[in-house]
């Protein structure tokens, strides 16, 4: 089966006066139709950045790319700004974070959608408007034709993000990326937002990806799950792998501190010490090694070689110095049960 | 009409032009034609620094063609009665006829009195108290009124309200014997004021006056004796269009900006020998920027600075630096005299000897620097400057080089009791750069011999009324010293001098004389007021100067010149002495 | 939004009063306070060598022996509801909004304030439309190719702007253009635009450039600023993703933004430039309200004074209510209330 969505190798730099900063660094995945795939890691390991290259938002900057990214046939890393443009809002579309700043505030919310509509439909303003109606009425906001009429901060932040939905579902898009769709939204409005976008994907049976700080928002979501750190994969695998058999300690982080609707938010059992690597300065070797708690256990790779993302079963790949069987054993014996019995 | 001698423009062309042009067998009379690297674009006369001076630069009786003036402020009013500005009473003989006007003539010779409303001089009784004026036949006013007598009479009894018309000068409502409680012509309009001015006949006019005054022709010169027709007359509002008796009427005025003159064909030249009137359009534009008016004269775009201040100082360089520029200025002394008041009120300079110590210990060639060089002012040794009747130069404390003497500064000191010098305040107006310059010249130069001077700047507006001017305060805060400067009113000595030497008009505020109370100096005045001969008046007023000098109250700094730039395209150009400017009558303009 | 403005009009009219109560009492209580008295104050407006009984005389019509209170109050009831003006030949009527006679030149204020205003206007409308213009166009194109050849040349010639004062630039100018190469009109030129229209432009245009200049810099950094920082939203981000063209991204969605906080810079700009552009009027010899003001206050002309400082204050206040209006205009989340 082809897949519609294929990302090789894709190289996003940034020069500045302090250095290059290497964003994304040699990712590669796949996506087919009707899936949906979570890309997960802290802020600034280039998960948006990745987003924003998919959609060719980086041309015109000073961005250095490179790879290749394949959309149902078509390669945009070498295509041309306008072909990329036509492609953007009709066949890719994409839901920002936080609607408030992400939309004019002083343009209607309809007027947004419209526009959005307008760019790749060729009909009259009348025709755009009962477009936009609709759409709002399908992401479920109430009272749509009058809605319609209000501005941006006249919606509440679950219905701002429902009218984003709008927008960008008004082309029927075949490719979905939505950018941590649901950080500013309070937890009930959270869960609803997900579940209408799970029906949405059904519906328009799209390809979807999630990008998110957070694996709780991908749990239910998600056909596949990518862990980047540092601007490179780390871990991929289906939701079951990263759940239930996750091998990189960074990963086993991200589960400890997850967050659950059963537990108190701000308790966090495992979490990660340190922050973030530098993109300018990544460090040697392997780039979470000053994090990680089992780095005394790779031989001495730690901070001299990079290890390479090798697959560890039926598709499931881990990017770590250590031995499979070390890896599965701590999983099992040390961590596992620390996070069952809370 | 006016002759001019042709030995007068030979002169103006400069001599070795005029050997060029006897030598080719041209006429001087005419315009010289090519040659020369600052002719005037127009072909006129050859320019030459000081070229109208003494002299008629580029003479021309042609007429036509507009002339363009412009001030940097603007008039007091052009209300003859209410007028008092030196350039505007030179000015307003172009629009209007006195009974008597200066003769529009370069130099000395403009210094001298000659009929124009009015057939002759005044014809005085006697006892010099009743002055008489025949007026000439067939002057009409804009509208084809004749004048008469009566509107003469009627501009004098007016301009009596000082409450409407503050500005122009009180000469005739203190001379002439009014009746008493008298409130001028708008007020009292059926006043019988026979006891000052009769008029037995239309064309015969009688001033009679308290007290005998032998000046009183140069009284009636002033703008303030031009007819005003009464049933025109708008008070406040007739500044606004005067009823023109002279060449020229307004065309246009509106105050604060500007006005146009044009040709009054009401006026008939053979009832006016005075006047050549030759453009036949004058505009003129006031409140322009005095550096972009100078420029504005280099470039030709203007012909005349009215308000006779003479180029800024930031065009100084630029013209003086220039041989092309610097061809086209005259540079001519003014009636106009820049001093120190040296006030006995204040001790220790009370005592005549400190006083000598401060003449003694200033030095007057950084006096002349501080006002702007030689192209500023010459040295003045004392208060009558060189181009009035009595002026002498006065050796007193004549030092050399004009550097002053510490010597003799000291042994006066000495003998005053303050042998290592004394403390003391010069105040000087805030605004003026130059009489800044002049106290810290003096500061400098007091400080030789230990007189410490500590400058007082004041506001200009308040410095006569609230400051220096006001004996009490001028006591209270020991200003010992006050730079000063005064200007001629009219080309008389007693117009010039009598206001800063006469004791007896010493206000509770408001004073011009500050430091000179000489009983003898009064004495001398009133005589002076009552002798008719000019030659004997002339004498007396330099006995008054060397007397005040004696007493060591005033410390004359400079007589004051200014540079002035003849415009591009300007004929007829001379600075009469008694305008101390561009006599305005004269002026044409090249076609 | 009807009670807004009407609560924004009488606040208006309030700082009027507060402004024209400190203007009187700085040009008349503060003197005398310091001891001047009515004599003093009238010794100003007489020429030189008058005797005490014209300076009496004077003091008596211009009213300086009346309380302070008095003579405000006479001020304005001149402004509400007109005065009656000896001319010494007959009385004339100052209709309202009678801001008195000028102690100067006995003319009256309002008619001359609304004279020199043609002028002013006319210097500042034909500024305001270069300065906006070229200033926002210069920003948006530096902000789009920051860092390029045009933005460094832009942005240093913008600098240079801001700093060097109008009579330095303007005299260079005339210099120039007037007096050197004769293309412009030389200074104090002007004529109505009612009277001919393409001498009116030819006669400003060089003032205008001169003053649009000093004022173009400006906006051009705060145009360049603004940009920068719109361009770099996330609203603009969202409009490139739907697939709009760079064009349309840039001018209907970045410099609507970028250009709204400008507005309040621009109106109060304008207004404080109504009051009197007073160097750019000096070194042109424009006779607008500028230099009536400068002239009034050396000359102590106080009506005059009283006159071009409410007139100035007027316009001042007057553009900010139209900037606050017109703000909530086109910023939606600004609705007045």
């Amino acid at each position: 089966m082809n897949d519609f969505l294929e990302v090789k190798d894709l190289r996003i730099h940034f020069p500045t006066e302090d250095g290059l900063v290497r964003s994304v660094d040699g990712l590669s995945f796949a996506l087919q139709r009707g899936k949906t795939l979570g890309i997960v890691g802290e802020s600034g390991s280039g998960k948006s950045v990745t987003s924003l290259g998919i959609l060719g938002l980086h041309k015109g900057s000073s961005a250095r790319i490179s790879g290749e990214i394949w959309l149902d046939g078509t390669e945009l890393v070498g295509a041309t700004q306008e072909h990329v443009r036509g492609l953007r809002g009709k066949k890719m579309a994409m839901i920002f974070q936080d609607p408030l700043s992400a939309m004019h505030p002083y343009y209607t919310v309809g007027d947004q959608i419209i526009e959005a509509y307008r760019i790749h439909h060729d009909v009259t303003k009348k025709v755009a408007r009962k477009h936009a109606i609709e759409m709002l009425g399908r992401v479920g906001i109430p009272e749509p034709a009058r809605r319609v009429d209000d501005y941006p901060h006249q919606f509440s932040g679950g219905m701002r993000q429902r009218a984003m939905i709008a927008m960008a579902l008004s082309n029927d898009p075949e490719l979905l990326i939505a950018d941590e769709p649901t950080t500013a939204l309070d937890v009930t409005v959270q869960a609803q937002i997900l579940d209408l976008m799970r029906d949405l994907q059904r519906e328009f049976n799209s390809a979807l990806i999630i990008i998110t700080h957070d694996l709780g928002v991908v749990a239910e979501l998600s056909d596949d799950i990518l862990v980047m750190y540092g601007g490179k994969c780390i871990e991929y695998g289906t939701s079951d792998d990263i759940f239930y058999r996750p091998e990189h300690p960074y990963t086993w982080g991200l589960l400890g501190s997850m967050p659950r609707l059963d537990r108190e938010r701000t308790e966090r059992l495992m979490p990660i010490k340190g922050s973030p690597p530098s993109l300018i300065n990544v460090p040697p070797g392997c780039a979470f090694h000053p994090r990680c708690p089992y780095a005394e256990r790779t031989a001495g790779k730690a901070d001299t070689e990079v290890p390479a993302l090798a697959e560890t079963e039926g598709g499931h790949l881990v990017r770590c110095h250590m031995d499979k069987t070390e890896r599965r054993d701590l999983w099992d014996n040390e961590i596992k049960p620390v996070l069952e019995t809370q | 009409m006016l002759r001019r001698r042709p030995t007068i423009i030979t002169a103006a062309l400069g001599a070795a032009l005029a050997l060029a042009l006897s030598a080719c067998g041209g006429t001087p009379t005419q315009s010289p034609g090519q040659g020369g690297a600052s002719q005037s674009a127009a072909g006129g006369a050859q320019d030459v620094a000081d070229g109208a001076i003494g002299k008629i630069f580029n003479p021309s009786d042609k007429k036509g063609g507009t002339l363009k003036m412009a001030n940097t402020a603007d008039w007091d009013s052009l209300d003859p009665g209410n007028t008092y500005y030196g350039y505007a009473l030179n000015f307003a003989r172009l629009y209007g006829r006195a009974l008597l006007m200066f003769k529009s003539a370069p130099g000395a010779e403009g210094n001298t009195l000659v009929p124009d409303l009015a057939e002759s001089l005044g014809k005085s009784s006697d006892d010099l108290k009743t002055w008489t004026y025949t007026l000439r036949k067939g002057v009409k006013f804009e509208d084809g009124t004749p004048v008469t007598s009566k509107d003469v009479a009627y501009a004098v009894a007016r301009s009596y309200d000082k409450e409407v018309f503050p500005n122009g000068p009180t000469y005739l409502m203190a001379l002439l014997n009014w009746p008493k409680d008298y409130k001028g012509a708008l007020k009292d309009k059926d006043a019988d004021i026979s006891s000052a001015i009769e008029t037995p006949d239309d064309q015969t006019i009688v001033f009679k006056l308290k007290e005998p005054f032998g000046l009183f022709d140069y009284i009636v010169q002033m703008p303030m004796t031009m007819p005003v027709p009464q049933a025109k007359d708008t008070g406040t509002k007739y500044q606004e269009h005067v009823i023109s008796t002279g060449p020229y009427k307004f065309e246009k005025n509106e105050i604060g900006k500007g006005f146009t003159l044009v040709r009054n064909d009401q006026w008939d030249p053979a009832t006016d020998p005075n006047r050549p009137a030759l453009p036949d359009r004058i505009e003129v534009q006031t409140k322009v920027n005095a550096d972009d008016l100078d420029n504005r004269i280099i470039s030709g775009d203007v012909h005349v600075a009215v308000d006779g201040l003479g180029v800024s100082a930031a065009a100084l360089p630029k013209i003086l630096g220039d041989p092309a520029q610097q061809a086209r200025t005259d540079n001519p002394t003014q009636q106009r005299t820049w001093y120190t008041s040296v006030i006995p009120d204040v001790p220790p300079l009370d005592n005549i000897e400190c006083r000598k110590a401060v003449q003694f210990a200033a030095d007057r060639s950084s006096l002349q620097r501080a006002w702007g060089g030689e192209t500023g002012g010459v040295v003045a040794t004392g208060l009558i400057p060189p181009s009035m009747a009595g002026y002498k130069e006065i050796a007193t404390y004549k030092t050399d080089g004009d550097k002053g003497d510490v010597e003799k500064a000291k042994q006066a000191l000495a003998a005053c009791g303050q042998p290592n010098g004394f403390e003391t305040n010069i105040s000087y107006r805030t605004e003026r750069t130059k009489e800044k310059a002049a106290a810290e010249s003096l500061q400098q130069s007091l400080a030789r011999v230990g007189i410490k001077l500590t400058l007082k700047p004041y506001p200009q507006d308040d410095y006569f009324a609230l400051y220096a001017g006001k004996p009490a305060y001028v006591k209270e805060n020991k200003i010992g010293l006050a730079v000063n400067g005064w200007g001629a009113d009219y080309p008389d000595t007693y117009g010039f001098l009598q206001a800063i030497v006469d004791s007896r008009d010493i206000r509770a505020a408001g004073n011009y004389n500050l430091s000179v109370k000489i009983p003898e100096v009064d004495k001398m005045i009133d005589q002076i007021k009552g002798e008719a001969d000019a030659t004997k008046r002339g004498e007396m007023w330099s006995q008054v100067d060397q007397r005040v000098m004696e007493e060591a109250v005033v410390l004359p700094n400079v007589y004051a010149k200014a540079l002035f730039l003849r415009g591009k395209g300007l004929t007829n150009v001379f600075v009469s002495d008694s305008q101390a400017m561009y006599d305005y009558v004269g002026l044409g303009v090249q076609q | 939004m009807g009670t807004y403005i009407i609560r924004r009009v009488i606040g208006a009219v309030a700082m009027l009063v507060i402004v024209s109560i400190v203007t009187f009492a700085i040009f008349f209580l503060v003197p005398r306070l310091a001891g001047a008295t009515p004599e003093g104050f009238a010794a100003r407006y007489v020429g030189r060598t008058a005797t005490d009984e014209t300076i009496k005389l004077v003091a008596q019509r211009l009213g300086f022996y009346d309380p302070i209170a008095v003579q405000y109050g006479r001020f304005v009831k001149g402004i509400v509801a007109g005065t009656e003006y000896d001319t010494g030949t007959t009385v004339e009527h100052c209709p309202a909004p009678c801001m008195g006679y000028s102690f100067i030149t006995q003319q009256p204020v309002w008619p001359n304030l609304l004279d020199r205003m043609r002028i002013t206007l006319s210097l500042g409308i034909g500024a305001a439309i270069l300065w906006a213009l070229g200033g926002m166009a210069t920003g948006v194109l530096s902000a789009l190719r920051r860092g390029s050849f045009f933005d460094r040349t832009a942005m240093g010639v913008a600098l240079a702007g801001v700093s060097l004062p109008i009579f330095f630039t303007g005299m260079i100018a005339m210099a120039f253009f007037s007096y050197g190469l004769g293309w412009t009109a030389p200074g104090g030129a002007w004529v109505d635009i009612t009277i001919d229209p393409v001498m009116w432009a030819y006669n400003l245009i060089l003032p205008w450039i001169t003053l649009a200049l000093l004022f173009a810099a400006t906006y051009a950094r705060l145009t360049r600023a603004g940009m920068l920082e719109t361009m770099g939203e996330d609203y603009i981000r969202t409009a490139r993703a739907k697939g709009l063209v760079e064009r349309k991204v840039v001018v209907k969605h970045g410099l609507r933004a970028a250009l709204t906080p400008l507005l309040t810079v621009f109106g109060l700009d304008f207004g404080l430039l109504m009051g009197g552009a007073v160097l750019t009027e000096k070194t042109f010899s424009l006779n607008g309200l500028g230099k009536y003001a400068v002239d009034a206050i050396e000359n102590n002309d106080l009506p005059a004074v009283m006159g071009v400082t409410l007139m100035a204050a007027l316009f001042v206040v007057v553009a900010s209510l139209i900037v606050d209006l017109l703000y909530a205009v086109v910023d939606p989340r600004v609705r007045l209330s």
